[in-house]
């Protein structure tokens, strides 16, 4: 009897194995695909200067101006993100907090708005823009991609603060908080970490969405200089050099890619570092 | 005539009928009813609760005895089902009526929950946010205080080498007596407590009885216990409660000795 149990104990460890690795191996032959291609046209001239005329041919420039954008872009419209998701997220769980069934209704609206395709809403900024005249712009794009990172910010807020929050509140409120204050004052310290990793998951998300920058960001071979002035963005350069059919500009787009993949890589191991650092004082 | 001079009068009839008894009462229930959606969780509850020292009120699991609790502080609010009538009279004022300062209530009257539950900040910041919200500005003061306090509940000596350490570093009854410590910065006037040992193990809890009996003598203390013994050891006044209504009332003396009903009996029995 027992040797059965050893053997299918083996099988299932065995499957089990194999799918994890599967998972392991695509995201290893992604990199080895992308540095492959990319690395021979990765140097200092692609990562520290705007394309030049003629660069879409296979001439001179880099793609700064998409690394700049791109940058501009994510810090943008996490901050505006971070604004309209803190109080959003406190009010859950301060005045909502006798309200158990609006609460569920509306992490179950925060989910539901998370599963909209970013094109949708770049369409939908699009037209919005149409309408009141506004070209493509950094600004625009800001907003846009702020109302696409908003649900997932408040959510991730929301989650670091379930467990818990109950006991603290009541404790807080019998000492004579107000509910607005236990929220900045308390909530705030206690969804720290959670706020760190949701504004870094955020960025890592505005750097890397492509659909909902498409209509709103616009493409400019310079620095954007002003938040009212197109902007480049690495998604798009990347995009834009792949679809060409001369192969040192498909070359230069693998090293932005390149580009794109290690600040993403930075800021994951960031968040994770940072959500640490600031769990010192949580209470659990 | 207004309501509010109404309810006053009514009050320091009750007071000067108490006193000429000899008795000091600082909180008094009068028909209290309470209902949590269409489930009547108190009934007519009398009680009054004396000045100084321990009122215990006795009774099985879900018998009402938390939620007789929380309308002291109106934690009861937080609840949009509840709906309660009857008063409750305390500083010559029905503190069931809206016109009432809420938050100035919840100061007078100090909540020790069932688990400790520490702000997040370090052990000194937990004395620290009462203290601010006291007014008291001054760093230097502010530090005499939370070692006053501290030292207050028998914590300084474990915890004077980490006041900078989180309150999530301390033990669970160490937590307790630190929740303890910041309920008194607030200079309440009553504490409320609801089973604040039943999370902790039996030496800490021996230290939390400890400070109750100590602080018997300044403050009037509401002690909720599903636990006999510790009813006995503590209780000057006792209320037992089942089903919501108060069953009997009196001094320890007379209610362990003689239970008048056979519900009490039972619990007294089995209790031993």
């Amino acid at each position: 009897m027992n040797s059965r149990k050893y053997l299918i104990e083996k099988i299932v460890k065995i499957v089990l194995l194999i799918f994890t690795c599967f998972i392991v191996f695509v995201l290893l032959s992604i990199f080895y695909g992308i540095f492959k291609k990319g690395l021979p046209a990765l140097n200092w001239e692609i990562i520290s200067q705007v394309p030049k005329g003629g660069y879409y041919f296979g001439k001179e420039g880099g793609i700064l101006n998409a690394i700049v954008g791109s940058l501009y872009l994510a810090i943008g419209a996490s901050l505006i993100a971070l604004v309209i998701s803190i109080p959003a997220a406190f009010f859950i769980h301060t005045y909502l907090f006798s309200y158990p069934k609006w609460q569920k209704r509306i992490r179950l609206w925060l989910d539901v708005l998370w599963g909209i395709p970013p094109i949708v809403y770049g369409a939908f900024a699009f037209n919005f823009m149409l309408f009141m005249g506004w070209p493509s712009s950094l600004l625009a794009a800001m907003i846009t991609v702020s109302l696409l990172i908003s649900p997932v910010m408040i959510r991730s807020m929301d989650e670091s603060l379930q467990h818990n929050s109950k006991g603290l509140f009541e404790s807080a409120l019998s000492l004579g908080f107000f509910k607005g204050e236990i929220g900045f004052k308390f909530l705030f310290k206690q969804s720290l970490p959670g706020i760190t990793t949701a504004f870094l998951l955020a960025l890592g998300k505005g750097l890397g969405d492509t659909a909902s920058v498409l209509f709103t960001a616009g493409f400019t071979d310079y620095i954007p200089e002003s938040i009212t002035e197109p902007a480049a963005t690495l998604p798009l350069a990347i995009f834009f050099q792949l679809s060409s059919p001369i192969p040192e500009v498909k070359e230069r787009a693998y090293a932005a890619a390149i580009v794109l993949t290690i600040i993403i890589l930075i800021i994951s191991i960031l968040s994770r570092v940072l959500s640490k650092r600031f769990s010192k004082n949580r209470i659990k | 005539m207004n309501l509010e001079n109404n309810t006053s009068l009514i009050d320091e009839e009750i007071i000067r009928k108490d006193e000429s008894k000899g008795l000091h009462n600082l909180i008094y229930v009068k028909d209290l009813s309470l209902w949590h959606g269409k489930q009547q969780t108190l009934k007519n509850v009398e009680l009054n609760i004396r000045d100084k020292g321990i009122t215990v009120l006795l009774g099985p699991s879900g018998c009402g005895k938390t939620t007789l609790l929380k309308t002291f502080n109106r934690l009861t609010d937080l609840d949009p089902d509840i709906k309660t009538t009857g008063s409750i009279f305390f500083e010559e004022k029905d503190i069931l009526t809206k016109n009432i300062d809420v938050y100035a209530l919840r100061q007078k009257m100090g909540l020790l929950s069932q688990r400790p539950h520490p702000l997040p900040g370090t052990i000194s910041d937990n004395i620290r946010y009462a203290l601010k919200l006291k007014g008291i500005k001054s760093k230097v003061e502010q530090d005499d205080r939370i070692e006053y306090y501290i030292k207050k509940v028998a914590l300084w000596d474990e915890v004077k080498d980490r006041l900078k350490y989180s309150a999530n570093s301390l033990s669970i009854g160490q937590q307790q007596r630190l929740c303890l410590a910041r309920g008194l910065a607030i200079e309440p006037r009553v504490i409320l407590a609801d089973e604040p040992t039943s999370a902790l193990d039996p030496i800490s809890s021996r230290k939390i009885e400890e400070q109750f009996q100590e602080l018997s003598k300044e403050f009037a203390i509401v002690l909720v216990t599903h636990i006999l013994r510790q009813a006995k050891r503590l209780a000057d006044y006792t209320a037992f409660m089942y089903y919501g209504e108060v069953v009997e009332k009196g001094k320890p003396s007379d209610l362990f000795e003689n239970p008048k009903t056979d519900i009490f009996k039972d619990y007294l029995q089995v209790g031993h």
